[in-house]
Formats: C-alpha cells, sequence, structure tokens
C-alpha cells in the first residue's frame, strides 16, 4: 500500500468512530448554543457570560488548573524517574502509586469531604494529637483559601496517577545506556534528568499535560464535595444550565467556551513540548 | 559541591544520606496515596454510629454491617457482570481502533494531522451529560438502547484519547531506523511492525487499557441513561448513594473502589515489560 | 505479552458472548424519589413485590431521570413504563407527552394536589403520590437552651435566633444548621418559610419593605448558623455527626437520625415570623409517558400504588405520607412518628399560612429557583446590600413571571394573568 494513503488508512477506524459517536450528538447540541429556529445568534454566549457567577466560575476553574496541574507534573515526574530507578519493590510501588486511578471522583469526594468536614479524620486526629482542642470547621465560606487547597490537595491526590502511568510507560523506552554513559562521566542525578530524561520524555510529557489539562478544565465532582456552594466552577454551571434550568442551549455554550478554553490550552502545549517525527534516539 | 572534591568516605555518607532521603520519599509519597483510602476502609468497616461519631478512630472495628447490606441488595451481581462486560469490550475496542491511529500521528506527517490530533481531544474536552440526550435517541432508534454493546460503544470514545495519545508518545519513542532495519532484513511494514515495535509498546497498550478500563469502570451518566435491564454496577449503586446514610455511602464507595484495584494490581507488571529498548 | 494476549481475547471473547442479553417485560419504573439505597430496597422488598405484575424499580439522580425521558420521548419509543418524581418535575415536562390519568379511577383526596396535578390543562396529568414537608429538628442536647418562655411547637423566627444564640454562647461554636449546599434545598426555605413568614407573599413581595426585613432576620440567624452549612446537603448528616443541632430540612432528608437515635433528636414546626407560620409541601406524583411500551400494566401499576395499603406501605419505605385517606398504624418507624406529629402542629397551629407549590412556571421553575439562590448567595454569603440586591433581581423575576404568564399561587393575593411583582 502507497505510504501516502496509510496514515489515512489508520485513523480512519477512529474516525468513524468518532463521527458516530462523538461528533453526530455534538453537532445537534452546539446547534442548540446558537439559537433556536433560523439565523446564528450569540445572544446565548452573551446569557451566559453575563451572568454574575460567570467570572467567578471561570476565575475558580482556572486558578485551580494553574494551582494543581504543575503540582502533578512535578511530583508525576519525581514519581516516574524515583520508580525507574528502583530495583526492589519496583511493581508494588508503582501499584501503590496508581492506585487512585482507579477511584472515581465521585468516591474521592467522599473521601476528602470525610477528612476535611468538622467532625472528620483531620479534625480527630488534630485533637489527638492535642493540636487542638475543639474541631475547626474548615470548610467553611469564610476561610475561602482553605476550601481552595483542600481541594488542590484532594485533586492532586486523585489525579496524580494519571500523569504518572504515561510517563511511566515513556520512561521505560529511553535505553539504559545513556544513564550508563552518563555516570561514566559524572553526571549529576539531577544533570541525567535535565539532559536525558527531560529531553527524551518530550512525547509522553506532551500526552500527560495534554490530558491532564482538559480534565482540569472538566473538574466538578470533588469540587462539589469541597467546596459546596462557595467554590463555583464552569462545569457545575454547566450541569446548572442543563439539569437545573433545563436550559439547554445555554450548557452547549457554556460548555464550548470551556471546550475553547481546551483546545487554547492543547495549541499551547503541542507548540512548546513540539515532538519531531520519529524522533531519534 | 562537586564530586571530585569529597573524599571517598564521605562520598559513601552523602550516598546513603541520599538513600535515606529516596527511601523516606517513596515511604512518604506511598503513605499519601494509602492514608485517604485507608480512611475510607475505616468507615466502610465502621457501625453507623461511628461512621458518625467525633473524634473518629483510627483503627476499624470491623463490623460487616454495611458491607452485608449491599450482599444482600437486589441486582447487584448482574450489574457487576454487565460493568466487567463493558468495561472489557471498551479496553479492546479502544486499542484496537486507537493504536494504529496513535502509529500514524507518530510515524507520517500528513494534511489534517493537526486537525485530527484536536479533534480526539474534543471527546474529552465536552462534558458527556450533554451528549448523552442525542446519543440516547439515536440508540433507541437504531436497537442499540440498553444494550452492555451500545454503552461499550460511548465508553469507548471516551477512552480513545488515551487510547490513540498514549500509543502515539510510546510510537515517537522508538525509533524509525529499528522499523527500517527490519524492513531491509525483508520484513514488510506490517511484519516489522509486529515482530519490533509491537512489543516495544506493550507498557504503552497496557496503560491505555487501564485507561479504558477505569474510565468505563467509572462512567456514570452515560449508563444511567442508557442502560435500564442492563445497568452496570457504577450506574446502580452511585444513584442509590448520594443520599443514602454516610456508613452506606463509604461501603458502597468501598464496593465500587475494589474491582478497578483488582484490576490495575493484576496488569501492573506489563507496564515495566519494556525497559530500555538496548536491553533486548 | 502471550498471557496478556490471552487475557484480551478471553475478555472480548466473554464480552461477546454474553452480548445480547435477553429483556423481560416488566413494568419500568423510572423515579427520581426514594433514591436512597434503603429506600430503593424497600420499595421493591415492600412496597412493589405486592403488585400483581413484576415492576423494575430504578430510582436515578435528576440528571440521568430527565434525560432518558427526553430521548424517549424524541425517539418516540421507549421502555419507560410508570414516571415518578415531584410536582417541578412534571412540570417542566410538556403535559402533551403525558398520557391524560383521569380515567384511571385514583386521585389524591386534596382537591389542591389535583388541581396541581393538572399542570395548567383541563386534565390530570399525573396523580398524586406522596406527600410530605419541610420541618424543623433538634438535638436533644440543645433543648436546655431554649428561650425562657419558648414553646418548641410555636417558636417564633425571634426566640429561634435567640436559641441559636444562647447554644452558640454555651458550646463555643454555631450549631444551627441549613441545607445550603450544591444540592441543599435551600430555595423552597425562601419560597416557602422566609415570606410567607414575612411578606405573606412570594411573588408579588419580593422585593417589597418586608422581603429586606426578612432577610436581615436570615442574616442575623445566619450568624449562629454553621459556616460550613454551604457543604450541607442533607441535614440528617450533621445531625447524627453533631455538627448541627438545630436544623431545617426536607422531612424525609431527617429521616436517617430519627431512625438510627430516635431517643436523641425532636422534631418541630417551622417558626413564625410577623405573617404567621410559613410552611410549604412536597409532592410527588406519578405519570406513564406516551411512549410506555404496556399502557395497560402502567395504569394498573399506578392504581396500586394509590390504594391504602400500599400508601402505609410506601409510608414506611420512604417518609412520604399517603394522599390519600388512611388509617395510619400505631407502629410506624420513628422518623415517621417525629415528622407526621410535627407536620400537624404546623399545619394545625393558629397562624398556619400554608404556600402552595410553584405552579404554571413550565420549564421555568429553574430559573425561578435560582432567583431565591442567587438573592441568599449575594445577601447571605457575599454581604451585599439587600436593597440593591432584591431591586437587581426583581426585573428578573418579572420576565419569568410574564413569560410564563403563571397566576400568583398562595400565600400571595390572586392575579389576573401573569402574577405582578410589586
Amino acid at each position: 500500500m502507497s505510504t501516502r494513503y496509510l496514515p489515512y488508512v489508520l485513523i480512519l477506524p477512529t474516525l468513524v468512530f468518532l463521527c458516530a459517536f462523538f461528533l453526530y450528538p455534538f453537532a445537534l447540541v452546539t446547534r442548540q448554543a446558537f439559537g433556536t429556529g433560523d439565523g446564528v445568534s450569540l445572544d446565548t454566549f452573551r446569557e451566559v457570560t453575563s451572568y454574575w457567577k460567570f467570572p467567578i466560575s471561570l476565575q475558580n476553574t482556572m486558578l485551580l488548573a494553574a494551582a494543581v496541574v504543575p503540582v502533578q507534573l512535578a511530583l508525576a515526574l519525581l514519581m516516574a524517574t524515583m520508580v525507574n530507578r528502583m530495583k526492589k519493590g519496583r511493581d508494588l510501588v508503582l501499584y501503590v502509586w496508581t492506585i487512585p486511578l482507579g477511584i472515581s471522583d465521585l468516591a474521592a469526594g467522599i473521601i476528602w469531604l470525610a477528612i476535611f468536614e468538622q467532625s472528620g479524620f483531620l479534625n480527630s486526629m488534630m485533637l489527638g494529637l492535642g493540636v487542638i482542642d475543639r474541631p475547626t470547621a474548615f470548610l467553611s465560606y469564610q476561610h475561602p483559601g482553605m476550601i481552595f487547597l483542600a481541594i488542590a490537595l484532594a485533586e492532586i491526590w486523585r489525579a496524580t496517577a494519571i500523569m504518572l502511568v504515561i510517563l511511566v510507560a515513556g520512561i521505560g523506552l529511553i535505553p539504559k545506556e545513556y544513564y550508563e554513559a552518563a555516570e561514566v562521566f559524572g553526571a549529576s542525578p539531577w544533570q541525567r534528568f535535565r539532559k536525558i530524561t527531560l529531553p527524551l520524555l518530550r512525547p509522553s510529557l506532551q500526552t500527560a499535560l495534554i490530558l491532564r489539562v482538559v480534565l482540569a478544565f472538566e473538574v466538578f465532582a470533588v469540587v462539589a464535595a469541597l467546596g459546596g456552594t462557595i467554590f463555583p466552577v464552569l462545569m457545575g454551571e454547566i450541569y446548572a444550565y442543563q439539569f437545573d434550568l433545563q436550559n439547554g442551549g445555554a450548557a452547549a455554550a457554556l460548555a464550548l467556551i470551556v471546550l475553547g478554553i481546551s483546545i487554547v490550552f492543547t495549541l499551547i502545549i503541542l507548540r512548546v513540548l513540539r515532538v519531531p517525527k520519529g524522533a531519534t534516539i | 559541591m562537586t564530586e571530585a572534591l569529597v573524599t571517598p568516605q564521605s562520598a559513601r555518607s552523602v550516598i546513603s544520606a541520599g538513600r535515606v532521603v529516596y527511601l523516606t520519599a517513596v515511604v512518604l509519597l506511598c503513605a499519601w496515596v494509602l492514608v485517604p483510602l485507608y480512611f475510607l476502609v475505616i468507615n466502610t468497616l465502621s457501625s453507623p454510629a461511628t461512621v458518625n461519631s467525633f473524634p473518629k478512630p483510627l483503627i476499624p472495628e470491623f463490623d460487616l454491617g454495611s458491607l452485608r447490606f449491599f450482599a444482600g441488595f437486589g441486582g447487584m451481581l448482574d450489574a457487576l457482570k454487565n460493568s466487567i462486560i463493558v468495561a472489557s469490550m471498551t479496553m479492546v475496542m479502544s486499542i484496537v481502533i486507537g493504536a494504529p491511529a496513535g502509529y500514524a500521528l507518530s510515524r507520517f506527517e500528513f494534511r489534517g494531522k493537526e486537525l485530527f490530533r484536536i479533534l480526539i481531544l474534543l471527546t474529552r474536552a465536552f462534558p458527556l451529560p450533554l451528549l448523552a440526550l442525542p446519543l440516547a435517541v439515536l440508540f433507541i432508534r437504531t436497537g442499540l438502547d440498553d444494550t452492555t454493546f451500545g454503552l461499550a460503544l460511548v465508553h469507548t470514545t471516551l477512552a480513545i484519547p488515551f487510547a490513540v495519545l498514549i500509543t502515539y508518545s510510546l510510537f515517537s519513542g522508538i525509533p524509525v531506523e529499528l522499523e527500517e532495519a527490519a524492513w531491509t532484513l525483508g520484513c514488510t511494514r506490517f511484519q516489522a511492525f509486529i515482530k519490533v515495535v509491537l512489543p516495544l509498546i506493550l507498557p504503552g497498550i497496557t496503560a491505555s487499557a487501564i485507561f479504558a478500563f477505569v474510565i468505563s469502570w467509572n462512567e456514570v451518566f452515560a449508563a444511567a441513561v442508557l442502560t435500564i435491564q442492563s445497568r452496570t454496577l457504577t450506574a446502580f449503586l452511585l444513584q442509590t448513594l448520594g443520599e443514602a446514610p454516610m456508613h452506606l455511602k463509604f461501603a458502597g464507595g468501598f464496593i465500587l473502589v475494589v474491582p478497578a484495584l483488582i484490576f490495575i494490581f493484576a496488569v501492573r507488571k506489563y507496564l515495566f515489560a519494556m525497559w530500555g529498548i538496548a536491553n533486548r | 505479552m502471550t498471557v496478556f494476549t490471552k487475557f484480551l481475547c478471553a475478555s472480548s471473547g466473554i464480552a461477546l458472548a454474553l452480548l445480547g442479553t435477553a429483556a423481560q417485560a416488566d413494568v419500568v419504573f423510572w423515579s427520581t424519589q426514594a433514591r436512597p439505597a434503603e429506600e430503593a430496597q424497600a420499595m421493591r422488598d415492600n412496597v412493589l413485590a405486592g403488585f400483581s405484575g413484576t415492576v423494575d424499580y430504578q430510582p436515578n439522580e435528576d440528571g440521568p431521570w430527565l434525560t432518558r425521558l427526553q430521548a424517549e420521548l424524541q425517539a418516540g419509543s421507549g421502555s419507560i413504563g410508570v414516571l415518578g418524581a415531584l410536582h417541578g418535575g412534571f412540570s417542566a415536562l410538556d403535559p402533551d407527552t403525558l398520557v391524560d390519568l383521569d380515567d384511571l379511577g385514583v386521585a389524591s383526596s386534596s382537591d389542591s394536589f389535583n388541581a396541581l396535578a393538572r399542570l395548567g390543562t383541563d386534565n390530570m396529568q399525573y396523580v398524586p403520590w406522596m406527600q410530605a414537608s419541610y420541618i424543623m429538628a433538634a438535638n436533644r442536647e440543645a433543648l436546655q437552651y431554649l428561650p425562657a418562655g419558648a414553646d418548641l411547637n410555636a417558636l417564633s423566627y425571634d426566640q429561634l435566633i435567640e436559641w441559636a444564640a444562647a447554644v452558640q454562647a454555651a458550646v463555643g461554636e454555631p450549631k444551627f444548621g441549613f441545607p445550603a449546599g450544591p444540592d441543599g434545598l435551600r430555595h423552597r426555605y425562601f419560597q416557602g418559610y422566609l415570606y410567607p413568614s414575612y411578606t405573606d407573599g412570594v411573588v408579588r413581595t419580593f422585593a417589597s419593605d418586608e422581603a429586606v426585613a426578612a432577610w436581615e432576620m436570615f442574616r442575623r440567624l445566619w450568624a449562629h448558623t454553621n459556616p460550613a452549612s454551604t457543604n450541607f446537603n442533607f441535614m440528617q448528616e450533621q445531625l447524627l455527626s453533631g455538627d448541627a443541632w438545630i436544623v431545617w430540612d426536607h422531612s424525609s432528608r431527617l429521616a436517617n437520625a430519627f431512625n438510627e437515635r430516635p431517643d436523641d433528636f425532636v422534631a418541630f414546626p417551622a417558626p413564625a415570623g410577623p405573617t404567621g407560620r410559613g410552611f410549604m409541601p412536597v409532592l410527588a406524583g406519578l405519570a406513564i409517558p406516551t411512549t410506555a411500551p404496556d399502557q395497560d400494566a402502567a395504569r394498573a401499576l399506578v392504581q396500586y400504588l394509590l390504594q391504602p395499603e400500599t400508601q402505609i406501605a410506601t409510608l414506611r419505605a420512604t417518609n412520604f405520607f399517603p394522599v390519600v385517606e388512611v388509617e395510619l398504624p400505631g407502629d410506624l418507624p420513628p422518623s415517621v412518628q417525629a415528622a407526621g406529629a410535627a407536620i400537624a402542629a404546623m399545619s394545625g397551629a393558629p397562624d398556619a399560612n400554608p404556600g402552595l407549590l410553584p405552579a404554571g412556571l413550565g420549564g421555568k421553575g429553574g430559573d425561578f429557583n435560582r432567583i431565591f439562590i442567587d438573592s441568599f448567595e449575594r445577601i447571605v454569603l457575599a454581604g451585599q446590600d439587600i436593597r440593591t440586591v432584591l431591586d437587581d433581581q426583581r426585573p428578573r423575576l418579572a420576565a419569568i413571571m410574564q413569560e410564563t404568564g403563571a397566576p400568583c399561587w398562595a400565600p400571595d393575593a390572586p392575579s389576573e394573568g401573569a402574577c405582578p411583582v410589586e
């Protein structure tokens, strides 16, 4: 088969699949965002962006992503290199670190609420250690900073494993000889990490970052459990339009805005972490 | 401090100090993951009174009442079976469909490549609950409604971005020279792929499989809308947990977590199947 | 590799083998009520088991419930036989998608419920199924701080604030609890309790001076409210954990507390304000979508659910009270006894000022709720000026009323045409 058509043949199954089960419903849904009946209008977009909670939820979503994703990236890289060096117990440690992957965001919300609520585990432990003499309300609306911290911690706990697994699979492809040679020349672990691991891991880093960033804009269940009504995020507003207000057009319009933000960030990551074709090692 | 300046003895102590830091970090990171999970176990194995008490105990009292309630909860086994079927089909379909696309993205420059990549990501950047209505209408009209296969199709759509992008990033890490060498030795492109490349991306396939499995396992909304008789465990349980008393919330959450953990445990070592190309 | 391949093949093989699971001809009962695991189980075992046919009871969150129903209606065929939902869930639907149920021979013993069930048409679009209300509950520990001379069954809002303040002073932390979380029913408090008690209206009086006084009162109460209330959705959880001692919520969202520790809690009527003791019912109904596969079986199931014995079994299972005349047995669960007494005291109080459920809002019910929730968040949480917020929300509320043309409902005075915001 000619090389010219081969890539199209290879992507065809995915394309057909996505057209049937994503693009088709997507087109139907997004059509609502541009007004009912005839003519295209941006009224729905104006409606959702002029709602007083829109700037707050946009800001919250962005801030949370900005706080969580870099920490997760650093943590996942650290964990991946640590597990890479490991001789004994590699399987087990990696398994433990990937456990949060199997936990749905709803379950993660339940778990972290049990930690942070007033009669929760954190207060129980602090009381047991004598740090406090009466439980404090961590998740009170008077301390939005504390709520933000709790949500960020829960998100870091829940979703770092997504990046870890991708990076671990990628790091395995880096030939050991590179590290051995670097060691012979006296490169420190930090130098080896910067000069070998980071550049060669670029494809996996790109994938991990893109997926994580896109998912970070979709954050909802954990935030709802810990932040209640104090920390509105875009995805919560989308669901409110769709199900509480039964305003499909507004929900679709807001979802398209989130989609646009995701695409912008994806393009930035693609540009910054450009991967040469068929990278040679 | 540079290594040239340190004496052999202090170098050794630096190494062992580094080792201590390293091991501490491993232990701390393990604890970071496990401790919240341990709280879930405590609350699952506690009586309703203890779940609501304060201060909370840090040792479970092994009260099986909450778990026993779910053992007698009608329809659990059927739902579990459906969940496993849907997750398995999702796993297979997403890899079989997604991996070729990942290969194409890594090996070829073609028109529309960027567009294709963005399209793949769109599926993850648009909330599924909005898409569920037109999908359900489509499924009811085509007879896919209320089948495990129909639900697996939707879950595969969610898992495909992971499969495509992960396999893409790993194919990109495999030198094209390796394949070219196989071609010069008389392999066809297909044979070279099967014999040389495929074994190398086993970790990536495993990673994709894990993602596909847990995505399908934990997906609630489409499962709740698209299935009635063939409900998955997640849809079946989560619908009933929102307002349930606390002890059942924890026990239900625990029951949902366990199968996913067993699955990850079963496939974890394939994440390391390849350890440096030159070691082959 | 080989093991892994085998694993993949095996799992796909199993999957394909099990692909065609046979569907049975059960009546699918698609409900937003009786969702909690224990209630769902009780519905299946104790309520529906006595029906002559087989019923597949499927409780769902509101989102999937509505999405699935809309899909079946759009596709023109489906598997849902009977719908169970709150009045608000049905009023958002197009009445043409529901089968008229006048000839069923069953209805509620309350004419106002039956009127609501017509959804603005001439025919019964749903049949009232069960009812409840929102009540107050308290931990018995809190009773010692009741202000002198206060009668628990006839509290005023000023006494409630005084009480909550006394508890806070004694314990050192605010112990009033309010369901202001994302799934909490806070809007019903403002629509059915705060506004009727202070303004003798909901829509007409939305931005009145009396409404300003009402919000000022609520701010004073909020000063003694557990600040984590913005996370509270089901007050039974905070009653049981002790995070809140005095709470307001839907009676079935308090039931677990009474059933788990009946001796620790008391239920009592909502307090009264200057214009009486405002309160609001909760009404759930049963309907049959036009796409129901077996209309006769669905009708038989609705009839079965309205029988007195079934209504009592439903009461035990869900903590919702019957809508038909029944003789209540003496051995009901603690939650039912407590809530029943509180609701009876509330509706029988001399200053009772019952409000009706919002009617005629159609699909705008959510927007209507949002007016009140936004006012709460801006006035109480963000501390904005009450007059400014109410004046800002007034045109939005007026627009909803104009668009839907919904006439006033009690306690607002009746209107010709759309209910005006004065």
